[in-house]
């Protein structure tokens, strides 16, 4: 995610849709917008910052299907070749009594294949500390941040203050 | 934003509150030192915790003798236990997951304790199968790993093997599930934090930033969480039931069980986090959060789920007379009537009849009454499982080998220690995690704050609907 040793001009606004007016001016400005950091999740913000959807469901696609064959492959090889056994009567594949482990590590494998792609993907993790801009930010502040490198500062600050910014700050990252 | 919002949908939140107060209001417990109540709780939670402990090195040091299980009479209130427990849990997935697809709002409330809930009451419940086996330092053996003993698998036909990979599913889903929720949460703690404290937070938080597309990915991830959850707490309860369920004995053999254990569920299930939570909103300070609508709202599902366990109950005792199969019959009326049947009449009052008062409308906003209702149901919902397990296995086939049960008080200590266990945890997880989901609430409170919903709303709604 941030680049070491970045430059970055950041404003702060007190209300969400004060902030989603501002994003949507910059992108009308052109300003090419860093990222935008909130203190929770903001409806209706994804589609003005130009965020495509997650793709998540499908990693929870893929482990889910690998926790489904692993189950099922499993107990078939253990039960019909590795050491069939017959139990009540049974014949040894006896598929219908395979379902619900083949469920259970199903929502296993999707559940902790998603959890660990979701953190590696946003470079998060035990002990792992991202820079971030503000402590505010996750309270109560809602924050446009800009690269320097890649706008104009004085364009910027003008933007800050036309659009409602109750704070303009910089900060190396 | 402008989400539409019924005008005659109660708020949420109530008190007027702004993004920080909200911070304030949800993060200071954390940071304050203990009240004396809190350390009082501790005390007498860790002093029960130790008597389980005991009497779990007792039964291991012994062996199972040292508990009143006979020949007949194979489970007792361990599997009654490890049964009730489970059904604790399964409140904190339906809040979480169930009413997160249902978009429920008010589920924002409660679902951070009840989440927590849940995997205290899975990690209670586990110790019972465990201790149940005897020889526990053999437990692993339940698992299917490359052995030297051929290898040598577990049976995965048997329900018992069902369960194993049902709870211990459920109970690592539903960690991953709360802990990703809470992460942004560890990360306000974290930006208030100084020196060690901050430290601390800053490790659990992960790395938190806030950005929009982590903030989406969140999103993303609980929203599929929540729609495997769903099935998965369904189907846990549903394999648990299955223990009995696929059995040959009259009274257990039935197919209604799946359905009736799961409402069963849900209904204990909520009656504890209705416990719970009327204690820690009175302790925190949490009226504005946990309104009189979020405890009306709970109370509309127990009413819903314990009328379900009723007709349950009202089925079977309809289905082993019109059966005509007098094994069945004799079942149900020694159930009844028998030597245990004090223990029905507990069942039938405290989960059927109890329930029913949740008809009136002023019941169900009590505190004081929903309180004593929420002891009742864990009772009766006890005395269910109890019921279904011991009363069953006293009158089997063979009057020769008829028995009577009653636990020792080493069964007794166990049962007690898991409490001790269970509120040693909640109480620590009161003082290192808001209790209530910080970052959802205040994702809420634009369409159920008080001040922009119900009658007493500001008329700034035109201010803000233009947004888009």
């Amino acid at each position: 995610m941030a680049n070491k040793n970045m430059d970055v001009i950041y404003g702060l606004y007190d209300d969400e849709e004060v902030m989603m007016k501002a994003v949507a001016q910059a992108k009308k400005d052109h300003l090419d917008i860093l990222d935008v950091y909130t203190p929770f999740p903001v409806h209706g913000l994804d589609p003005i910052l130009g965020l495509e959807e997650s793709r998540l469901h499908i990693v929870g696609f893929v482990f889910g299907s690998l926790g489904t064959l692993t189950a099922f492959l499993g107990m078939t090889w253990v039960f019909t070749k590795d050491w069939p056994i017959i139990f009540g009567g049974k014949p040894y594949w006896s598929v219908p009594a395979f379902i619900p482990i083949t469920f259970e590590l199903t929502v296993l494998f999707a559940a902790i294949g998603m959890v660990v792609t979701f953190y590696t993907i946003c470079g998060m993790g035990p002990g792992v500390t991202n820079a971030y801009l503000d402590d505010r930010i996750t309270d109560d502040k809602f924050c446009i941040a800009f690269n320097k490198a890649n706008v104009d500062s004085s364009a910027v600050e003008s933007f800050f203050t036309s659009t409602g910014a109750s704070e303009v700050n910089q900060k190396s990252i | 934003m402008s989400a539409i919002v019924s005008p005659i949908r109660e708020p949420l939140v109530t008190g007027g509150k702004t993004y920080h107060q909200i911070t304030e209001d949800l993060i200071s417990p954390t940071e304050k030192t203990p009240t004396k109540s809190w350390v009082i709780g501790l005390i007498l939670s860790v002093m029960v915790f130790s008597f389980g402990a005991f009497s779990i090195l007792w039964t291991i040091w012994i062996g199972i003798g040292s508990w009143d299980l006979n020949r007949t009479i194979g489970w007792g209130w361990d599997i009654t236990n490890f049964v009730w427990w489970i059904g604790i849990g399964h409140a904190g997935t339906l809040i979480s997951a169930i009413l997160l697809l249902f978009r429920q709002k008010w589920r924002t409330g409660v679902n951070r304790a009840a989440e927590a809930m849940t995997i205290f009451a899975v990690m209670c419940a586990g110790l019972f199968p465990v201790i149940h086996m005897g020889r526990v330092w053999l437990a692993m053996f339940i698992f299917p790993y490359v052995n030297t003993r051929g290898p040598l698998w577990p049976n995965f036909n048997s329900p018992l093997l069902w369960d194993v990979f049902a709870i211990s599913t459920y109970f690592t889903v539903s960690l991953l599930f709360w802990y990703t929720g809470l992460v942004p949460d560890f990360a306000t703690i974290r930006d208030r934090a100084t020196g060690i404290r901050k430290k601390i937070y800053n490790f659990l938080s992960f790395g938190w930033t806030g950005s929009a597309k982590h903030w989406q990915r969140w999103e993303s991830l609980s929203l599929i969480l929540a729609g495997i959850a769903t099935p998965l707490v369904l189907s846990v309860h549903t394999i648990v039931s299955f223990d009995f369920a696929t059995s040959v004995i009259p009274g257990w053999h039935t197919t209604i069980f799946p359905p009736y254990f799961v409402a069963g569920a849900i209904f204990s299930g909520f009656a504890m986090v209705l416990t719970l939570m009327l204690i820690t909103r009175k302790l925190l300070k949490l009226e504005d959060y946990i309104t009189l609508e979020h405890i009306e709202s709970m109370n509309k599902v127990i009413l819903a789920t314990g009328s379900i366990v009723g007709v349950a109950y009202l089925t079977e005792l309809f289905i082993s007379w019109y059966s005509g199969y007098i094994y069945e019959q004799f079942a149900f009326f020694n159930r009844a009537l028998g030597p245990y049947w004090w223990s029905y009449f507990g069942m039938m009052f405290c989960n059927v009849v109890s329930p029913q008062f949740f008809w009136s409308k002023n019941l169900r906003r009590n505190v004081m009454f929903t309180f004593f209702m929420s002891i009742f149901i864990n009772i009766g919902m006890w005395f269910e499982r109890f019921v279904i397990i011991a009363t069953t296995l006293a009158r089997d086939y063979l009057p020769s080998s008829w028995s009577y049960y009653s636990p020792t008080w080493v069964e007794i200590g166990i049962f007690v220690g898991t409490m001790g266990l269970f509120f040693v945890l909640y109480l620590v997880f009161t003082r290192v995690a808001p209790v209530v989901a910080v970052a959802e609430i205040k994702s809420i409170l634009k369409s159920s704050g008080d001040q922009y919903a119900g009658k007493n709303a500001h008329a700034h709604h035109d201010a803000h609907s233009d947004a888009h």
